[in-house]
């Protein structure tokens, strides 16, 4: 009976952790589509108004699953093979932010230009 | 090949040496490998499912399934990892007392097993299902031949495991009763990075929006995809462009535990060593 209050409280502790910021939508969105196609990002330095949050549209059209993944843009997210994914990136700073696919690190890469 | 054994490995160590520390620390426990084993079975059948539904699960509830899923899974393995500590700390002394007995321990050490099996089991199938879709990804692709795949996936696990193995006999070399110390120290620094990585998926699902900004960037100095960045974010949750509300979460999360584990410990079982007559004023 004490472990089970004892974990509500962890529960409860991280719940509050974990809902620290209200969720809100972003009405300034900018949208970027990006295609994967023979194993390559199209196109693969897409430009971006920077200071705005983004929503990427990832379609993939090999058969292959990949895994969307961005050290720089904190991301990490697969796609099914045929399939697309949205991807929320926070408000960035101008810069160059790499992205690639996790299963092809070395050969499909490319960069969101904010500017 | 190549390509299989890196990815495989790399997955492998981030699972494994989770599984390294907790058959550490359930080490000795009667009933303590078949919860490890029940755990990781579990996990890889867990892994299998989610790379089957990877597509249904990334358009679900729109289009943040895959992150919620991650943070969830995330968020119940940090609060396993805390219940055990608490738990264990709470119990430590009886654990101790009677740790030649088995009969006992086995009756006492049972609840806590459980909360570790699911650790276990989540953390395989979050790094299982990532080898499996990568695998299905190589083999649908006609790239290499099955062989090929096969001994880089060998190599791979083959590799990882090494790594976890010396995860488990470094840490089982220490004397056991210092061993509880270090154990609770480490499973807390582990369950403070699941936490943090738990706030990065709700920050890339739009449901966490504040404090988005990179904290640091070390990528430079250690970056955290290499071999030993991978490492120390298993254990420790090491990242090189944290955003700050990972480090608010992390610091907050080791801070409760720790804060929790103090509190349920009976006097005196917090340093065994040196127990009760020191007064410090």
């Amino acid at each position: 009976m004490r472990n089970r209050s004892l974990f509500s409280v962890l529960a409860l502790a991280v719940a509050l952790a974990a809902g620290a910021a209200a969720p809100t939508l972003a009405d300034d969105e900018t949208e970027v589509k990006i295609t994967l196609k023979d194993h390559r990002f199209d196109p693969a330095e897409p430009a971006v108004p920077a200071g705005k949050p983004i929503v990427i549209q990832l379609a993939n059209q090999d058969a292959t699953p990949a895994e969307f993944e961005s050290k720089a843009l904190r991301v990490e997210k697969v796609v099914a093979g045929g399939g697309s994914i949205a991807v929320k990136v926070r408000a960035l700073k101008p810069g160059r932010y790499r992205f690639f696919d996790d299963y092809h690190e070395a050969t499909t890469q490319g960069f969101l230009v904010a500017q | 090949m190549i390509g299989a054994l890196i990815i495989v490995f790399r997955e492998v160590i981030e699972a494994g040496i989770i599984v390294g520390i907790v058959m550490a620390v359930t080490k000795g426990v009667r009933g303590s490998r078949l919860m490890v084993g029940a755990g990781v079975a579990a996990g890889v059948v867990g892994a299998s499912l989610v790379a089957a539904f990877a597509g249904a699960l990334a358009s679900a509830l729109n289009g943040v399934g895959q992150e919620l899923f991650n943070a969830s899974i995330l968020s119940l393995a940090v609060c396993m990892l805390a219940w055990h500590n608490i738990w264990m700390a709470s119990h430590g002394r009886q654990l101790a007392a009677e740790a030649r007995q088995l009969g006992q321990e086995v009756r006492s050490g049972a609840r806590s097993l459980f909360a570790l099996a699911i650790v276990v089991a989540v953390a395989v199938m979050r790094e299982g299902s990532e080898v499996a879709l990568f695998l299905y990804g190589l083999v649908a692709a006609g790239g290499t031949t099955a062989g090929d795949l096969l001994v880089g996936s060998a190599l791979g696990l083959a590799a990882g495991v090494a790594v976890s193995a010396v995860t488990y006999f470094g840490l089982v070399t220490i004397p056991p009763r210092r061993l509880f110390a270090v154990t609770t120290g480490l499973i807390t620094f582990l369950a403070a990075g699941l936490a943090a990585q738990a706030a990065n998926f709700l920050q890339q699902a739009g449901v966490a929006t504040a404090m988005s900004d990179t904290a640091w960037d070390t990528s430079a100095i250690l970056s955290d995809s290499s071999l030993f960045g991978r490492v120390l974010h298993t254990l420790i949750g090491y990242s090189d462009q944290p955003s700050v509300l990972q480090v608010v979460v992390y610091t907050a999360t080791l801070a409760a535990i720790f804060a929790l584990t103090k509190a349920f410990a009976p006097p005196g079982i917090a340093r065994p060593p040196q127990t009760p007559l020191t007064q410090n004023g």
